[in-house]
């Protein structure tokens, strides 16, 4: 889960990071009245979860950001904050590394760029620690890091702390990354974090209970709050072909030959191994709501999840839905033979043999579906 | 022969009372399993359709002298089971349970392997050796006996692909699901060479999907250390970068996660791609068949190493060497160089 930067910052600040002084509104109003608290000049950002606000105009003062897209999301709310005197900018971050399945602390003097582009273009300006996680950071390899940043003992005195700290809120918040772009000196030499992101694990957010209870859901597809809420895995896309599959792995196989057999599809959603028949309600109610799928691909392997079960919830919907897209169901597995039976009792398409053959019909029948609305609309 | 499980397992599951414990030991006893014990603490003492059940695996460990353990444990309390399997001395620990923070599992997994024993998972079906045992959740029906090696990040994915072989006749040595989490205890790596070594594989059928460059990796191991076929699938082709695709681990950020990146490393290590998981056994059929025709360059590492197949493991691992030494002088070298690289780093 991603959490604002003034979400963030206030983190930080808790934890001793100094972060600039300021506070997010809503108005252009308030923002005045903050701007004049805090002193001009003052910096204006916008809270979106997008990377790159600042190329894209989201970090400047103007009076009518409130309401602009960036990258498609609009902005509500903007940070004011004092704008500091620069007198050098720098990276530092942590990430989980998948490679060495541990945290690595990544810095760079090329602060104020994506580090993605630093990495490409100048990889010998980062330097990098994978820390033992069962050992933990010790102080004199932040102070280590800390002097490949500074020559001046003041500013890797402050520097070292800083990332001895940013290493414990890693710890603290479940975090999947924690980074500072730009890790500022000001013109008095102090070092100060100008930004702050924090990206924290879903599985841990059952004990998160303060950063679960900062999540923005303006900031977050419809279709995807109500799939959280009701347990499934879902993902909006943007073709016509509706998707409901248990396993992830396989739920992105069947996306992909949708894809390969000149379909499109419109979601990816995953059940879930035991497959509680209100889930597959919920599941259908949820690409329902897009008006452009035109036929709907069930693909169950019952291993945990019974076939049985699925089938009960399908019949379910189709008595409190009105489904009115052509619906194929392809159950293989645990229980498959009493859950066809179930189905006989409903009008969906049953027999495909073959997964394959499951896509196929779904994207044909997607076709003439289309073709035959089109059709009463002349009409 | 098969890898990891077979008829000597002697297995405990954390969890047994539970709901999906419970349902699944009497599936994994169905299918032949040997549950020696299991765990729920408070409900030591008590036998659970005939298992007896203990309040802790140290205490089950010592009555029954297990080899292997299952957690099936809610995800807030997996991890702990996990440090107790190891500290009782578990020697081969798979993690069912899906849901458990990834930072809990960089600290657990190192320890795990400190402590000498294998963590498989978590967030991972388990494992079968068709006939020989089942330890985990992958439906026993859909498996046969036989010799193609199957190693998964996926679990119904790869339930997909077992049955697409069975239907075409192709039997299967072990299944292994690693586990769909960024932290797993078990890698691809770890399950190729390990088939590689098998005398009981021929050919191993490897699924990846978008996240991390695991599969880059595996690829580099297969073009470097394997003389049997390797074909490969890769899923999340259509995703679309930055969301999670339900697995913790499935997310593309950079290059490196893409589907494509993952298949360009395919193609390089001479890993033959399915585009659906029904084209697995035509596949295999053809690298199978160009080995026997000669039409692979590996061919006298291969002929050589099935002739000794009786023979032990490291054995037949020395023939197939000096094979390789007397079909192609340069791929020896490259290979022993290649070696040398490893030692260094090994030694750094």
């Amino acid at each position: 889960m991603k959490i604002h930067e003034y979400q963030a910052k206030e983190i930080f600040r808790q934890a001793g990071i100094p972060v600039p002084p300021g506070k997010t509104v809503e108005t252009v109003d308030e923002a005045v009245s903050i701007a004049e608290r805090l002193g001009l000049p003052v910096m204006v950002k916008a809270q979106v979860h997008v990377g790159g606000r600042g190329k894209r105009g989201g970090g400047k003062v103007c009076e009518n950001m409130r309401g602009m897209d960036i990258k498609g999301l609009t902005v509500k709310k903007v940070l004011v904050t004092s704008a500091a005197k620069i007198a050098s900018e720098s990276y530092l971050g942590i990430i989980l590394d998948r490679d060495t399945r541990r945290p690595v602390i990544m810095i760079s003097p090329a602060g104020g760029i994506d580090i993605e582009e630093v990495a490409e273009s100048t990889p010998e300006k980062i330097w990098k620690l994978a820390v033992d996680p069962n050992q933990g950071l010790r102080a004199y390899q932040a102070r280590e890091l800390a002097f490949k940043l500074y020559s001046e003992m003041e500013q890797v005195k402050q520097a070292t702390s800083i990332i001895m700290k940013l290493y414990d809120l890693f710890w603290q918040f479940d975090a999947s990354l924690v980074e500072i772009n730009p890790l500022i000196t000001t013109d008095k030499g102090k070092v100060i974090a100008l930004d702050a992101k924090c990206n924290i694990d879903d599985n841990a957010l059952y004990r998160q209970s303060r950063i679960a209870d900062m999540r923005d859901l303006d900031a977050e597809d419809e279709g995807e709050i109500a799939a959280r809420d009701g347990g499934l895995s879902f993902v909006r896309l943007q073709g016509n072909i509706g998707c409901v599959v248990n396993g992830a792995g396989l739920a992105m196989a069947t996306m992909d030959l949708v894809k390969r057999f000149g379909g499109e599809p419109a979601n990816f959603l995953d059940i879930g191994g035991s497959s509680n028949p209100e889930k597959v309600v919920t599941a259908l109610r949820i690409i329902l709501q897009d008006r452009d799928v035109k036929a709907i691909l069930f693909n169950i392997f019952g291993g945990i999840t019974r076939c049985d079960d699925v089938a009960n919830g399908i019949v379910r919907a189709f008595e409190k839905l009105d489904i009115n897209v052509p619906v194929v169901v392809r159950l293989t597995g645990t229980n498959e033979e009493v859950a066809n039976k179930i189905l006989k009792t409903i009008d969906v398409r049953t027999g495909a043999t073959t997964l394959d053959d499951a896509v196929r019909q779904t994207i044909e029948l997607a076709g003439s579906f289309a073709g035959a609305k089109k059709q009463t609309a002349v009409a | 022969m098969s890898i990891l499980i077979d008829k000597k397992t002697k297995l405990i599951v954390q969890g047994i009372t539970g709901r999906d414990g419970s349902l699944h030991t009497s599936m994994m006893k169905e299918y032949g399993a040997n549950v020696v014990a299991g765990v729920t603490p408070g409900k030591g003492g008590t036998t659970h359709e005939g298992t007896p059940v203990f309040d802790t695996v140290a205490e089950a460990m010592e009555k029954t002298k297990a080899n292997t353990s299952v957690i099936y444990v809610p995800p807030a309390f997996a991890v702990d089971s996990i440090y107790e399997a190891a500290d009782a001395g578990v020697k081969l620990i798979v993690c069912i349970t899906e849901g458990i923070p990834a930072n809990d599992m960089m600290k657990a997994a190192p320890y795990v392997k400190a402590k000498g024993a294998r963590l498989l998972g978590p967030n991972c079906p388990g494992l079968i050796s068709p006939g020989l045992c089942k330890v985990g959740i992958i439906p026993g029906q859909i498996c046969k006996k036989g010799d193609i090696g199957v190693v998964s990040r996926s679990g119904t994915l790869t339930y997909e692909a077992i049955w697409a072989l069975t239907s075409a006749g192709m039997g299967q040595s072990t299944c292994v699901g690693i586990g769909g989490d960024q932290v797993a205890g078990t890698g691809f790596i770890d399950c190729l060479e390990m088939f590689e070594n098998d005398p009981g594989t021929k050919a191993v059928v490897l699924i990846g999907e978008i996240g991390g460059s695991d599969e880059q990796e595996a690829a580099k191991f297969v073009k470097k250390n394997m003389t049997k076929p390797v074909v490969g699938f890769i899923s999340g082709r259509t995703a679309p970068p930055g969301k999670r695709m339900g697995h913790a681990g499935a997310i593309i950020a950079g290059n490196a996660g893409t589907a494509q990146a993952k298949l360009d490393a395919f193609a390089k290590a001479g890993i033959a791609v399915a585009n659906s998981p029904t084209e697995f056994p035509a596949l295999i059929k053809e690298a199978l068949g160009s080995i026997k025709n000669g039409a692979r360059k590996k061919t006298g590492i291969k002929k050589a190493a099935t002739k000794k197949t009786t023979a032990k493991k490291t054995a037949t691992k020395k023939t197939a060497k000096k094979a390789a030494k007397k079909a192609t002088t340069k791929k020896t070298t490259t290979r022993k160089t290649a070696a040398k690289k490893t030692a260094t780093k090994k030694a750094k």
